[in-house]
Formats: structure tokens, C-alpha cells, sequence
């Protein structure tokens, strides 16, 4: 039940691919989203915004701060809801099911759509019952079987061999680099289909930001990595897709080395080159 | 940059304040306006303790806390008072914890802070905490006495005299709960309040319910601040009498309280009835001032240990687990 099979490839036949730059159609996509306006009680943030995101691919958000590319990334678990006062419209579809209409609750969603946050947010519990939260709301009892996740999980996040021996150490004795990665392997843990990243690096010194950045490039073989940075060397090293918001619209989305080296909008321009941001 | 314009406008008028001025002694008036406030309030206290110690310590020995007291109160102890008093609060935080801390993640989980439900239930426990604590003791009569209790009474004991619609420690300790309740749930919600959201979505990113997120998460996170309104709560209910003269507490007793209905004997109530009502003032007073001891030490003891727990839980909690 928990061995969720991540290249179970369901290809969307009938809807039509939206205006996505220059991505390749020939690759799968993983999350369609179709339409999508979000409003914070009157004010609006999100303008008409219709994106895919490719199957096992890295697709970065960049922008300036305060053009919506957070706020658009937590409207693909449904995160945004609980924050009160929000509304949007618009399709987010995963696989081709409408995650705010097919599906019961948010906490389902969650499960196949994990999320990292900026600020690495371990609870306050030891290692092991950070990594073993997920399983454990979900339902999960069986004793070695959360311990073999844990465990698995952990050397996923790269972080085993630095915890091992100490996983009943409070999480709050780890670095700020390795609580990032606990964080990542606790997201892990769940067996999510895709991977929400929400600037996982910000807070981290750069040695920190390199191990993250090293474990996204493995994660991207299995996993379909959304991640919001700000920094644009970031996003041009991790990701095989970039999407550019400005003002709460999506200007430009396209292959990163595109995006990066031929962009089509003048905006897409000015933002990659410095000349504002 | 304006900090610039200003100088240069300052010094065209050659009116340059001199900074090095300073006169010696600034501060010493509100720094001594100050300490003298805190002055009074230890030689208060200073008074107050040291009447109290020195006029109650030769009272008290084993015997005094260990037996009932004898001979109108000229005599004897005052343990029934002492188990009453303890009884009352225990039962009253069992009622009061669950009651506020649920109404505190009611108004902090579940509401949003602006919508109107909210702002009326704020109002209300506001209210309540302004509310004199006598109209709390004639509400205990007149609500869970003659209306709770005396509704019991006519729908399953109809034959006996009153069984439950009579003074008795339930409706005592329900009524400290009332008046204690506001107090839970004000440091509850601070408690919640101080959970960053971080913590919160962590628990929902991994697909943790809210139900599953307040019980594994928020309330572990926020127990010290649980603790901390039950310490207030008791200290403020074990030291009330105004609640419990009409709902319980009882002039003397021959036996203690064992069930719910019993009345019961109370450190309070026990101090105000041998400073009101006894015939020989004279002869109480080593008494007196045995009990109101025996009552200050029981609050300091309980909020000591209440103190000692919540510290020990701030410790473990940032400890391995």
C-alpha cells in the first residue's frame, strides 16, 4: 500500500497543452495546471496561470519577491487552504484527477504531493519520530516497517550515515543543513509522487546548499521535483524546466537553458540578466 | 540623509545642541520613583509574610495538621479543612483543564480570529472574568444547586429528602471552575498563539488531519502553557471563598468529604468562619494564624510543583524524547 509505483505514466489525451514556451511535448507530464486565479480575501495574486509540470523532471519558479511563485506552489497540495480567507479558480489536475474536486480530503493529496519548506521545520521529537510522522498519521503501525522507511528514507535525504546511531537525539541537535535534509527525507518517508520545494536552500550556508542541491539531482530520477528559488544560478544548475512569474502572472515557461539563454520575453530577459529583481 | 539637512540647518543658526552636556544625576528620579514602588510592594509583602509566620508558626506541629478541631475551634487542627481544600481543587481542574483547553483550540484551530462566532465567545470569557466572584457563588446556588441538583433530585429521588439538590463539594468545585475558567483559556490560546505555523503545515504537508495535527503536534507544543493556566487556575481557586460559602463549604464537619455530595471543610472558608463567628477572638487567634499558614503553604506547595513539572517538560521537550 505504501509502495506507491512513481512511473505509473497517465498521460492527459484530451486536454490540450496550454501555452508552455518551448517545453517538448513528447515528454510526460506529471501536474496540469489550467486556468488558476488566487485571491488572498479581495486581492488577488495569481492572474490565469496554466502550467505543466513534466514527469520526473526538476521544474523551478523564480521571480522576484512577492510575484506569487510560492503561493502558487502551495495551490498544488492544497496548502493554501489553510491559510483562511483564500479562494481561487481554475483546474490543478495530478495525473488527470482534479485534486480539489476528486479527491475527499487534502491530507490525501498531501501524501502524493509532499512539500519542503524555506525554514526546515522538524518537529519537536527525536529523529526517528520526525521521519516516522508521516507513516504514523497515516495510519501505518507496523514497527519494522516504519523502521525500514525510516531508515531508507534518511539515506535517501543523504542524512543516514551522519544520524545513524542517534536517532532518538531530539531533531533540534542537528544542523541547519542537516535538519533541511531531515525535513526532505521526513517528506520522503510518505513515498510522495511529487516533491514541492518551496526555497529549500535560502536559509542554508552554502556548503548546506550544495548537499541540498546534490540530492535534488538524485531525487529527479524518481521524483517530479517542483522547486521555488530565488536564486537564478540555483535554478539553472537543479532544473530542467523554468517558469518566470512577474506580478502574479506567469510570463514565460520553458526548458531552463532556454529560458536562461534564448528567452522570449523581454521581462524574462531583464529578470534573468539582473536588470531588475 | 535627512539626518544631514537637519545639521546643516542646525549649525547655520549656530544653535548647535551640546550633547556632551549632561547633567549629573539625570535618571535618578524615575530610577528612584521607581525602585521605591518596588520598595513598598516587598515591605508588603515583607509584613505580610513575617505576621503571618511569626504569628502561626508556634501553632503548627503534626498534630494540628493531622487532626479535627476541637472545642468550638479553640482547639485541636485542621486536616479536614486541609483534605477539603484539596479535594475541592482537584475536582475543580478536572473540570476546568478540559473544558478551557478545548474552548482555547475551538477559538485557535477552528474559528478564524475575525469572524463574529469568535468575537462574541472572546467577549463572553472576558466577561466572565470580570464577574465578581460572590454572583459566581449565588449563580452556583441558584444554577447547579436548586436547578441541576434540585432537577435530579425530582426526576430519580423524588421519595428522599434532597440528595443532590443540596450544598455539596461537585457544585463547589463546578463553580471554582467557572470562575477559574477564563484563566485556562486565556494562557491556553497564548500558549497556541506562540506555535509558529511552520510547525502546523509540517504536520499537513505529510498528510496529518487537523484533528491529527492538534493532538500529535499543538498540544504537546503548547502543554507548558496548559500547565501554566492550571497553576493560576488552582492558585486562584484554592484561595477563594466567596464561590463556595453558598455551594458547599461547610462550618464543621464530624466526618470528610467521600462522595460528590458530601459537603466539605475549607481552608478559606474555615479562616473566615473563626474570624467572623467565633465567641472568644482571643482564644482562636493562635489558630488563626495556624491556618491562614497552612493555607499559604498548600498554594506555594502546589504552585511549586506545577512550576517544577512545566520546567521539566520545557526541558524535555527540546531533549531527547
Amino acid at each position: 500500500m505504501l509502495v506507491r509505483n512513481n512511473t505509473n505514466n497517465v498521460r492527459i489525451q484530451s486536454v490540450e497543452a496550454p501555452a508552455t514556451g518551448g517545453m517538448e511535448p513528447a515528454e510526460q507530464h506529471k501536474m496540469l495546471v489550467e486556468d488558476l486565479d488566487f485571491f488572498y480575501g479581495e486581492v488577488q495574486v495569481l492572474f490565469d496561470i496554466s502550467l505543466l509540470i513534466r514527469l520526473n523532471r526538476v521544474t523551478a519558479l523564480i521571480g522576484p519577491s512577492g510575484c506569487g511563485k510560492s503561493t502558487f506552489l502551495r495551490t498544488l497540495n492544497r496548502m493554501n487552504e489553510t491559510i483562511p480567507g483564500t479562494r481561487m479558480s481554475g483546474k490543478v489536475l495530478l495525473d488527470g484527477h482534479n485534486i480539489y474536486e476528486d479527491f475527499d480530503d487534502p491530507s490525501s493529496i498531501r501524501t502524493r504531493v509532499g512539500m519542503v519548506f524555506q525554514q526546515s521545520n522538524p518537529f519537536p521529537k527525536s529523529i526517528f519520530d520526525n521521519v516516522a510522522y508521516g507513516l504514523c498519521v497515516n495510519g501505518i503501525k507496523d514497527k519494522r516497517l516504519i523502521r525500514d522507511v525510516v531508515e531508507w528514507s534518511l539515506q535517501q535525504a543523504a542524512l543516514w550515515d551522519e544520524v545513524r546511531g542517534k536517532l532518538d537525539n531530539s531533531a533540534f541537535t542537528l544542523s541547519g543543513g542537516q535538519q533541511q535534509r531531515l525535513c526532505i527525507a521526513r517528506a520522503l518517508a510518505i513515498r510522495p509522487e511529487v516533491i514541492l520545494m518551496d526555497e529549500p536552500a535560502s536559509a542554508l550556508d552554502p556548503v548546506s546548499t550544495a548537499k541540498i542541491e546534490d540530492l535534488i539531482g538524485e531525487l529527479r530520477k524518481q521524483y517530479t521535483i517542483v522547486i521555488v528559488t530565488h536564486n537564478m544560478q540555483q535554478a539553472a544548475r537543479v532544473s530542467d524546466y523554468t517558469a518566470f512569474f512577474y506580478e502574479g502572472k506567469l510570463i514565460e515557461a520553458g526548458q531552463t537553458k532556454q529560458i536562461f539563454t534564448r528567452p522570449q520575453m523581454k521581462k524574462t530577459e531583464d529578470y534573468v540578466t539582473g536588470r531588475f529583481g | 540623509m535627512s539626518c544631514m539637512a537637519q545639521q546643516t540647518y542646525v549649525s547655520s543658526r549656530a544653535a548647535v545642541p551640546n550633547l556632551e552636556f549632561r547633567p549629573k544625576g539625570r535618571g535618578i528620579v524615575p530610577r528612584g520613583l521607581t525602585f521605591a514602588a518596588v520598595l513598598i510592594i516587598l515591605l508588603m509583602l515583607a509584613i505580610i509574610m513575617g505576621n503571618i509566620l511569626v504569628g502561626g508558626m508556634g501553632t503548627i506541629s503534626w498534630e494540628f495538621l493531622t487532626h479535627p478541631p476541637e472545642q468550638g475551634m479553640k482547639a485541636g487542627g485542621v486536616f479536614p479543612a486541609i483534605f477539603g481544600t484539596v479535594a475541592l481543587v482537584i475536582l475543580m481542574v478536572i473540570a476546568v483543564v478540559p473544558i478551557g483547553v478545548f474552548t482555547a483550540i475551538y477559538l485557535q484551530e477552528y474559528t478564524s480570529p475575525t469572524s463574529w462566532t469568535t468575537r462574541l465567545i472572546r467577549v463572553a470569557i472576558n466577561n466572565l472574568a470580570g464577574v465578581p466572584s460572590i454572583v459566581f457563588g449565588l449563580f452556583g446556588l441558584g444554577f447547579f444547586i436548586a436547578f441541576v441538583g434540585g432537577g435530579i433530585d425530582t426526576l430519580f429521588f423524588p421519595e428522599e429528602g434532597p440528595v443532590w439538590g443540596q450544598p455539596a463539594i461537585i457544585w463547589a468545585s463546578l463553580t471554582l471552575a467557572l470562575l477559574t475558567l477564563p484563566v485556562v483559556i486565556v494562557s491556553t490560546e497564548e500558549a497556541l498563539r506562540t506555535i509558529p505555523r511552520e510547525l502546523r503545515e509540517g504536520s499537513y504537508a505529510l498528510g496529518g488531519t487537523r484533528l491529527q495535527t492538534i493532538w500529535r503536534i499543538i498540544i504537546p507544543q503548547a502543554l507548558p502553557g496548559i500547565l501554566t493556566g492550571s497553576i493560576l487556575a488552582v492558585s486562584r481557586g484554592a484561595g477563594e471563598v466567596a464561590p463556595i460559602m453558598f455551594t458547599g463549604a461547610a462550618y464543621y464537619l464530624p466526618y470528610l468529604p467521600g462522595k460528590l455530595n458530601d459537603q466539605f471543610m475549607e481552608l478559606g472558608y474555615h479562616i473566615y468562619i473563626m474570624a467572623t463567628q467565633s465567641p472568644d477572638i482571643e482564644a482562636t487567634k493562635p489558630i488563626l494564624y495556624g491556618t491562614v499558614l497552612v493555607l499559604l503553604l498548600l498554594t506555594f506547595s502546589l504552585n511549586s510543583v506545577a512550576i517544577l513539572i512545566r520546567s521539566r517538560m520545557r526541558r524535555s521537550r527540546v531533549g531527547a524524547q
